[in-house]
């Protein structure tokens, strides 16, 4: 998504409707699709098995293989979307399908932070407006339409005006497009600072990872060196671009 | 200075600044990683020119989309999948960031292997970009799962913007009748509270079930929290803990030993604390649990049927029974299956292995039924191999693989076909997660064991079993 998309703080378009509780991120992008080391061809994936037969052919009765829901930017969805499994690739992916915001009761809690890292809207509004929206979109001919206003917190439709909520930090971050490492990394002395204190009252805790797998290597007596036969097969696989 | 949570006490001792209301930049002891949600932030860190300022609180372990094969040197055949764990040699390599790789004799399930090597210790903050993190909560340590940007925060600041959950305490008295397990008990609170029970909250668990449970059992309790949407699970360390982590790590001694036990002590929700939802469960009529449907909430006693559709959950319920086959009052004991797992960071520890031995006795895996074992961890694998348990399960009929995620995910090699009806200890029943229209009935492990030799879903307290 451009950054120019986010310049007018408004999310307007089609508005699909997918009643599914509980729409889990297996289901929202599945393990076939995340074996990429960088974050394209992830919009082929969304929704695989709700868009797709077994053999590959588009099921022309869900909602966004219908010709007119062409170019949704928007999912009305049920409680709990994206819970399960944290995988990022989700977001990513509803984001190069097209979809800009997703309006439901309630979000898995680790796709929300994921949702709000990339930008891609996540919208809470009370269940009986969201089942209004979910009965309205699902009864009428024409797709619905959504206006949603970052700046005023408000989601309009034919249905009328709801408001919604989001921390300031979560506007902040969709609006302005917040460099979150940038800003951690402004308090880098700080977190040295934590760091030296929190060592000094529990030693044990320092370089855990580390410590531990030196402790391993040197007891089984394998240096990592002498894991020959595979590496070398799986490094004759690597291809350019192992880096990004 | 007023009553604290377990809980408000970890996030306090990690919290190296307040950025607002709701936030704290929350410093993390350790950073596991693995194969397939840590490439795109370690380009991130690239693409910025950033480092990693404190490689050793951060191990990676190769565990999601490594092979199973009963081969002595696995070779990863997936083109895709080879470059992910290639890639992220090259990435620890890199960063100086130790790494279990694919074919390291300790390799295995990130959540298995990070544990039983003493990495994880009471009172640190664990996250991983795998949202099965809450294991570690068994241990009076906060875990929990993290998307891939903020891995790429993690490795850049050794810290994360943290959002503050709430409190949940979930009590459970009584002694768990024989048969059933934790994997049996967490199925009924997940049930009961449903998929959403928990949402925003950190679970902290406790009552006299939770003090008679191994540590093991206590792993397969918190791992599934998640599944009622757990931010986190806690269990404030006792002796159990203390000696489990101590037999595990051997640089803590001395007088470092004197001041840990002295830490681990205050770990401990004060008398008054309060917490906003409190539950309380009964283990002493908990039957075997099995789930029917696609959600880990859709969970019933091995006695009971499928639901009928109605109430507020009747469309859930209605695509759940389309999918898995199963009309309303269908009987979940004696449904016949055609796989049966035996896997995964919810129950791959060698305690599930010695319950699936001890169920399986002499006897043999049903005709027509195949049953995998994919031990937790090349630690586990050879303990169980040590044991005899290896051997009997192998004479049964089992197959008997090498470490890793595998069909918990199928994001390996190891996929179910459609149609197939699959026993399993995994944490999660979505429809497609082990293989498109394939159907998932998580149970425990001895449910598992009995269903494989039965080649029905069973109530694993009808079978002789040993012991």
């Amino acid at each position: 998504m451009t950054d120019a998309a986010h310049r007018h703080h408004r999310i307007e378009g089609i508005a699909a409707p997918i009643a599914i509780a509980n729409l889990d991120t297996d289901q929202i992008m599945p393990k076939q699709f995340l074996r990429g080391i960088d974050k394209t061809g992830l919009a082929q994936g969304v929704l695989w098995d709700l868009r797709f037969h077994g053999d590959g052919s588009p099921r022309e009765d869900f909602v966004l293989n219908r010709p007119v829901y062409a170019g949704t930017r928007i999912l009305i969805a049920d409680s709990n979307f994206g819970c399960g499994s944290s995988r990022e690739h989700a977001v990513w992916g509803l984001q190069q399908y097209g979809i800009d915001a997703v309006i439901a009761p309630s979000f898995g809690e680790i796709f929300y932070s994921n949702a709000m890292n990339n930008r891609l809207l996540a919208v809470m509004l009370p269940e009986p407006q969201v089942r209004a929206l979910l009965d309205a979109a699902l009864t009428s001919a024409e797709p619905l339409r959504i206006d949603i206003d970052v700046r005023r917190l408000e989601v309009r439709s034919p249905l009328g005006t709801s408001a919604f909520a989001l921390s300031d930090r979560h506007r902040t971050m969709f609006v302005e497009g917040l460099d979150l490492i940038g800003a951690s990394l402004t308090h880098q002395a700080a977190i040295e600072a934590f760091a030296q204190r929190h060592w000094a009252a529990q030693p044990w805790v320092r370089d855990v990872a580390r410590r531990t797998k030196e402790r391993l290597d040197r007891l089984s007596s394998r240096p990592a060196e002498s894991q020959g036969p595979v590496r070398t097969k799986i490094e004759s696989s690597r291809q350019h671009g192992d880096h990004a | 200075m007023t009553a604290r949570t377990l809980y408000r006490k970890l996030v306090d001792a990690h919290t190296v600044a307040r950025l607002d209301e709701q936030n704290v930049l929350l410093f993390c002891d350790l950073h596991l990683m693995n194969e397939y949600t840590s490439p795109q932030a370690f380009a991130g860190l690239y693409a910025q020119g950033r480092g990693v300022p404190m490689p050793g609180q951060n191990v990676a372990v190769v565990s999601h989309i490594i092979p199973t094969h009963p081969t002595a040197i696995r070779v990863i055949a997936d083109p895709a999948s080879a470059r992910q764990a290639s890639n992220l040699k090259k990435n620890c390599d890199h960063f100086h960031i130790p790494l279990f790789d694919t074919n390291d004799a300790l390799q295995g399930i990130e959540h298995v292997v990070a544990p039983e090597h003493g990495m994880i210790r009471p009172g640190m903050v664990v996250i991983c970009g795998d949202s099965h993190t809450t294991t570690y909560g068994a241990l009076g340590t906060l875990g929990f799962g993290i998307g891939t940007s903020e891995v790429e925060h993690v490795l850049a600041t050794q810290t994360l913007v943290y959002r503050l959950a709430r409190d949940m305490r979930i009590r459970i008295d009584g002694a768990l009748p024989s048969g059933t397990t934790a994997k049996d008990l967490v199925l009924m609170i997940i049930s009961r509270i449903g998929a959403q029970g928990a949402r925003g909250f950190v679970v902290e668990f406790c009552g006299t079930t939770i003090d008679a449970m191994s540590i093991e059992a206590r792993f397969t309790l918190c791992n599934m929290a998640v599944e009622a949407g757990a931010r986190g699970a806690l269990i404030a360390p006792d002796p159990v803990a203390v000696e489990y982590v101590l037999a595990r790590a051997p640089d803590i001694d001395g007088g470092l030993r004197e001041a840990a036990l002295a830490h681990w002590a205050t770990l401990h929700s004060d008398r008054n604390a309060t917490f906003e939802i409190e539950h309380r469960f009964d283990a002493t009529e908990v039957p075997p649990y099995v789930t029917w449907g696609t959600s880990p909430d859709q969970a019933v006693a091995i006695t009971g049927v499928v639901p009928v559709a109605e109430g507020a959950q009747r469309a859930s319920i209605e695509q759940a029974q389309r999918y898995t086959s199963l009309a309303a009052g269908t009987p979940l004991e004696g449904l016949p299956v055609q796989h049966v797992f035996i896997g995964s960071c919810t129950n791959a520890r060698i305690e599930d292995l010695r319950a699936v031995a001890r169920v399986v006795g002499d006897r043999r895996v049903a005709a027509g039924v195949r049953a995998m074992v994919v031990p937790g961890s090349g630690a586990v694998r050879a303990q169980a191999e040590s044991e005899g348990i290896a051997a009997r399960l192998v004479r049964a009929g089992f197959e008997w693989r090498q470490p890793g995620c595998s069909m918990c995910l199928a994001m390996n090699d190891d996929v179910l076909p459609p149609g197939t009806r699959c026993a399993s200890t995994t944490n999660r029943n979505f429809e497609g997660r082990q293989g498109r229209g394939a159907i998932t009935h998580l149970m425990s492990p001895a449910m598992a064991a009995a269903a494989a030799l039965t080649g029905r879903i069973t109530d694993v307290r009808k079978l002789e079993t040993l012991e």
